[in-house]
């Protein structure tokens, strides 16, 4: 009874979708087996993106019927609890930039792809970066920039988390217009994400998600 | 309706040939006869390398960016303020390093005209809200909404008057109250029309403008000296005027990203058809601001059609067929497109290879030269692409190391011009400088 659902959302029918979904609920559908059926859809998504078929778009399109969907669902499953969650992300634009367009992308594909993300905003100075850690306890650490001055606010922050003795407990990952593998190296992040997808995928394999 | 811009013009050549006359033989005074033949050679390097033909050696010049500021010792509140500074800057970085070609500091707006006008796209140092070491950045947000594609379609002029301006200016609030000005054609209609003219408020608003005005002449007249002066020294610029692909303009400042996203699916006609109708603009800007600048290159910076923002269908459908146009447009007027790929078209190459020869400039940021050289580089002139990475904590043999490589590869048998991915502030001065000498002088033709 999910399969039409399933396939409304992998074909980027958000109309459908969306009343599908209320459809399901008013005939008394198990919530919890809708969100099933929402993950279940996100995976064909991210494997047509795999595959070359689907872009940036279709993630974001899917992402966005996904957001709707529990809206509407989770109501009917509070108490329930929010299901075990795939790792924590801390997520920030670095020091001396503001732009927040990318960063907002991967923290929106991470979330709608079942991680934890805290997002600490732009322009956020190396210290805050580790205080937050300290208190969130993230998987990974995921920088953002579009500029070049990022390049020496990623690796200050790199340096930061070392000096707080954190930087073996989690993995860094830089991402940005001009970031590079050479970039990931001179700030002594782990990996640099070409793209967001690219990211999220990297933080899945490194938290053991896939 | 007749659809324009469909086929290259058969005097789009002569026009062409016309706009390298007028860019060959500027009307200044040079500061010798060696600056003026330094000059004519220059020139002569990036024609030769825009109609395909050999150059005596590849031309060189980075992308200035911000460099000239950091370059000068002086912050972006200077450089936003000051415009003496600002002038002085970007003198003394094209005289120090000697490149083929200047960028104007035009790019630096001044702050006191944004202040006046309470502009909130940007964020500046400043009255912008930056800190004095900030460049300027873009704030992304959706200033058109997604029900106003209509609004837009039926009169962009009235949609940026009456609302995106009162958005992104919040001391031009009142134009809201500016009437629709085509109705205003007979005696009737004209006290009405002129109602909005006499309200405190609105004349407020054209009273900002024309503060804003007068401090763009202060600075218009500190920044036209560098151009002056770098031209009669024997350096042409490397570009003269502007203008954008039509999905840019509705993506980066009325949509922003995540809104023309979505609306691929939601609303892909009003899309499309807001795309159409912001091309006659783009192309008629494009003209007059290159002709305005006695140049032939407009900068285009193309954004949203890379290939990480949308799949080749979707560039096919909502972003080539305008974008091509924009160049049709030009190349009929003579112009050469200087078509900035930010990001990478990788996956794009075979499918815009379908242009005469001669007609544009593709200059590349992440795309793989080779693959470029091999596509749209048998045709048309290729440019690029220092990486800002290198450039930024490589080292003078890695620059070198780059460039040598490049101008094997995209260099060969001409047709190439040797730039940077991106604008190059925060590099190293030492490998800006090695990037400029090293590849004048390897890139000579023998």
């Amino acid at each position: 009874m999910f399969d039409k659902l399933i396939e409304a959302i992998t074909t980027m029918q958000e109309e459908e979708a969306l009343a599908l979904t209320r459809g399901l609920l008013e005939a008394g559908a198990d919530p919890v087996g809708i969100l099933d059926a929402c993950t279940q859809a996100m995976e064909d998504v991210g494997k047509k993106f795999e595959s070359g078929v689907y872009f940036l778009p279709e993630l974001m399109m899917a992402g966005e019927m996904l957001k709707q969907i529990s809206e509407m669902v989770k109501p009917m499953i509070q108490g329930q609890g929010e299901g075990k969650k795939a790792g924590k992300v801390l997520l920030g634009t670095v020091l001396g930039d503001i732009h927040d367009i990318g960063k907002d992308i991967v923290g929106f594909l991470l979330d709608v792809n079942g991680f934890e993300v805290r997002d600490i905003g732009i322009d956020v100075p190396p210290e805050t970066f580790v205080e937050e850690a300290r208190a969130f306890k993230p998987d990974v650490v995921a920088m953002s920039g579009l500029l070049t001055l990022a390049y020496d606010s990623m690796k200050d922050t790199v340096d930061a988390f070392k000096k707080a003795g954190l930087r073996d407990g989690v993995k860094i990952i830089i991402g940005g217009g001009q970031m590079s593998d050479r970039i990931a190296e001179y700030s002594g992040a782990d990996a640099c994400a070409r793209d967001a997808m690219d990211g999220v995928n990297l933080i899945k394999k490194w938290t053991g998600k896939e | 309706m007749k659809e324009r811009w469909t086929t290259f013009a058969q005097d789009a050549a002569q026009k062409q040939e016309a706009l390298f006359d007028i860019w060959l033989s500027p009307r200044i005074t040079f500061e010798s006869p060696e600056a003026e033949a330094l000059y004519k050679e220059r020139v002569t390097l990036y024609k030769d390398a825009i109609q395909m033909r050999v150059p005596k050696r590849v031309p060189v010049a980075p992308s200035a960016g911000s460099f000239p500021i950091e370059y000068s010792g002086i912050n972006w509140y200077e450089a936003m303020y000051d415009y003496k500074k600002l002038s002085h800057a970007w003198e003394k970085y094209h005289t120090d390093m000697d490149p083929d070609a200047f960028n104007a500091p035009r790019t630096i707006a001044p702050g006191k005209a944004l202040e006046a006008l309470g502009l909130t796209l940007y964020r500046w140092a400043g009255g912008g809200g930056l800190r004095n070491d900030q460049e300027y950045q873009f704030v992304e947000k959706e200033y058109m909404k997604a029900d106003e594609y209509y609004d837009f379609i039926d009169d962009p002029t009235g949609f940026f008057i009456n609302t995106y301006f009162p958005r992104i200016f919040t001391e031009l609030e009142p134009l809201k109250k500016m009437p629709l000005l085509p109705p205003i054609h007979e005696i009737p209609m004209m006290p009405g029309g002129l109602i909005p003219f006499g309200m405190p408020d609105v004349q407020g608003a054209f009273a900002k403008l024309a503060a804003a005005g007068n401090d763009v002449h202060q600075w218009l007249a500190e920044v036209s000296k560098v151009t002056l002066s770098q031209m009669a020294k024997g350096r042409p610029g490397f570009s003269g005027g502007i203008t954008k692909a039509p999905f840019d303009v509705i993506g980066d400042s009325l949509r922003g990203t995540r809104g023309v996203l979505m609306d691929m699916f939601r609303h892909p006609e009003e899309l499309m058809e807001a795309c159409e109708r912001i091309t006659p603009f783009m192309i008629k800007f494009g003209v007059a601001s290159c002709k305005a600048a006695g140049h032939i290159m407009p900068f285009i910076p193309l954004h949203k059609g890379a290939d990480a923002f949308m799949s080749q269908d979707q560039f096919k459908k909502f972003y080539w067929p305008t974008l091509k146009k924009l160049i049709i447009g030009l190349s009929n007027e003579g112009v050469v497109p200087q078509l900035f790929v930010e990001g990478a078209y990788n996956k794009r190459l075979e499918l815009v290879d379908e242009l005469p020869r001669g007609k544009v400039v593709w200059w590349f940021d992440a795309t793989d030269m080779e693959q470029a050289k091999k596509t749209v580089g048998r045709t048309n002139c290729i440019a690029g692409n220092v990486p800002l990475d290198i450039l930024c904590t490589g080292t003078p043999d890695d620059v070198k190391a780059y460039c040598k490589n490049l101008i094997d590869v995209a260099g060969k048998d001409g047709g190439f011009m040797l730039v940077s991915g991106a604008g190059v502030q925060g590099a190293k001065p030492e490998n800006v400088r090695t990037m400029i000498d090293f590849s004048k002088e390897y890139g000579v033709y023998r």
